[in-house]
């Protein structure tokens, strides 16, 4: 269970207004529903799923993880609750080690290290199994460097390694932006399994409005900072992409009708 | 003969340089100048324990744990004050410049009188290489050879089973890909300070052993050691290629005899020992651009 609370991101740039990316944003995602959550560009999503992972650090307001005030924990402290897959394929796996060692450092997720062998055998079958489970093939190939994977490969094994040990909340952050349809397509199906099969609780952001339709029990559109659309139950499961495009395209001319109105403005009144 | 053993012995004495680059260098793709200033620091402290009786093995030890502090101050200016890799080691040697003047209390201390880790080697192994057939002075020169080789192997042991380790798997995990590492609950911060601290014991003991090895330590020793260990590290991948982990790590310590083998014989044919360093830099730049030639040759030949 993830509960945000009047989150609020500031930016300062030295000669320019205070800029707000993350403005008193409130909302709970209940323990097994599955967000998804978009936003045009600048719209503070990235701000908003970086100050959830503790990547941003809040001017203001609470995070809640579980029920346990994280908002001053670092990101690695975080990883006890969170499951994270992330845009660049490359950024969630270690390319030189195995894809079985890569798991294995999953496997240690919210844990202490210690001097215990990583790579154990029953480690090893486990992790065949649940491979071969969600994408049949990639069993084969756990003792070849993770790096020799195709990033659609390698976002599936992300995703199993972020709910080895099921997260209490998964984060996915655009992680089928950086693939071609074909494998996108392969890792939101592979994705919605895992959601379902194992009931989790998920917070996914996209750019796509088609994905944003199809997934999740609710969905969250966020704009300049705040949260201009939410979603759920029924009203969700009807909602199309053609209305999901309208109200974008609407919020974009809302947009574009203000930077008129403000530069006609300033030209002839100041 | 016995300049043969010795350019082996030097060779693999240097080689625990080369292992430590490899986790520094390699493993955290931090390339850590502490090295020159560490090397020498496990010699001084070495020597003057020595100088005052401690037990050889203590004052190996004690080197080595010297090395390992520096080694986790680069890592500590790196990770909690986020100073660059490169000028954290730069400021860290320079300070160790003078820490290890003021240990040594002078430029160069011969360790003649004191018992050395060679000393006790001497005594235990020489009955054995008697046995394969050395004698005289070459007995003893195959000896103290056999003991490096045998700390070494090790060294090299005990480094491969901690980076099989969980402990070791994750700190390779996040020098590879820090997002990942801490994505997955893992410090990277303390964990470079770690893969540091082990990276300078490593060195700190070669600067150890050399300093009984040659009978002295000097606080100049240390000088063109980053150098040498980048070298072996990669002429070691030159010559065994892309293979796991025990491979990697064996090849840097090959990588690091066979340096020392192709120093010793372009001086026997009458190199310079003035273009010394020169022709170091020049190794290198070849063990780095021969191998990705060949790779983009073979990619050509089978594009064709």
């Amino acid at each position: 269970m993830l509960e945000v609370v009047a989150a609020t991101v500031t930016f300062s740039a030295p000669g320019s207004p205070l800029i707000r990316a993350v403005n008193g944003v409130s909302f709970t995602v209940p323990a097994g529903m599955f967000v998804v959550m978009i936003g045009t560009n600048g719209s503070g999503k990235s701000t908003l799923l970086g100050s959830i992972a503790g990547t941003v650090r809040l001017n203001g307001g609470t995070i809640r993880l579980a029920g346990c005030d994280v908002t001053r924990w670092r990101e690695d402290q975080r990883a006890r609750f969170l499951g994270r897959v992330f845009q660049d394929p490359r950024a969630g796996t270690a390319a030189n080690l195995t894809v079985l060692e890569n798991i294995a450092v999953a496997a240690c997720r919210g844990r202490r290290v210690g001097l215990s062998w990583a790579t154990t055998r029953a480690l090893q079958s486990a992790a065949a199994e649940r491979l071969a489970a969600i994408a049949p093939g990639l069993e084969t190939r756990l003792d070849q460097p993770i790096g020799s994977l195709s990033g659609g490969q390698r976002q599936i094994v992300t995703l199993v390694m972020a709910t080895w040990h099921r997260p209490d909340l998964l984060l996915l952050d655009e992680h089928t932006a950086a693939l071609d349809p074909a494998a996108a397509d392969r890792v939101v199906q592979a994705t919605a399994r895992l959601v379902r099969d194992h009931n989790l609780t998920a917070l996914m952001v996209t750019h796509s409005l088609t994905q944003a339709a199809a997934l999740g029990d609710r969905l969250l559109l966020v704009h300049r900072g705040q949260i201009a659309f939410d979603v759920q139950g029924i009203a969700k499961r009807r909602l199309s992409v053609d209305e999901l495009t309208e109200r974008f395209n609407r919020l974009r001319s809302a947009d574009q009708l203000d930077e008129t109105a403000a530069k006609t403005l300033a030209e002839r009144y100041v | 003969m016995i300049t043969l053993l010795s350019t082996w012995t030097f060779g693999v004495a240097l080689g625990l340089v080369a292992l430590g680059m490899f986790v520094s260098y390699r493993l955290f793709s931090f390339a850590d100048i502490t090295t020159d200033g560490s090397f020498t620091l496990g010699a001084v402290v070495t020597a003057v324990l020595l100088v005052w009786e401690v037990d050889p093995a203590i004052a190996t030890l004690a080197g080595m744990a010297a090395g390992a502090s520096a080694g986790a101050c680069t890592g500590l200016l790196h990770a909690v004050l986020g100073i660059e890799p490169l000028l954290s080691g730069i400021l860290m040697m320079t300070a160790l410049a003078s820490v290890n003047l003021v240990v040594l209390g002078q430029s160069n201390r011969p360790l003649s009188g004191t018992i050395t880790l060679f000393d006790r080697a001497d005594a235990a192994l020489l009955s054995t290489v008697g046995q394969i057939g050395f004698s005289g002075a070459a007995a003893s020169e195959a000896a103290r050879l056999g003991f490096v080789l045998l700390t070494a192997t090790v060294a090299v042991v005990l480094l491969y089973l901690f980076l099989r380790t969980k402990l070791g798997t994750a700190m390779r995990a996040g020098g590879n890909m820090p997002t990942m590492a801490r994505a997955l609950g893992r410090n990277t911060g303390a964990m470079t300070v770690a893969g540091l601290a082990i990276a300078n014991a490593l060195t700190a003991l070669s600067g150890s052993l050399v300093a009984q090895y040659q009978g002295f330590a000097d606080v100049q020793m240390g000088i063109g050691m980053i150098v040498w260990g980048m070298a072996s590290v990669f002429l070691g991948s030159a010559l065994v290629g892309s293979v796991g982990l025990g491979g990697a790590i064996i090849g840097t310590l090959a990588g690091s005899v066979t340096f020392r083998l192709l120093v010793a014989t372009a001086l026997r044919a009458g190199l310079d020992p003035d273009w010394l360093k020169f022709t170091t830099a020049v190794v290198v730049l070849a063990a780095l651009v021969v191998p990705r030639l060949l790779v983009r040759g073979s990619q050509s030949a089978a594009a064709r």
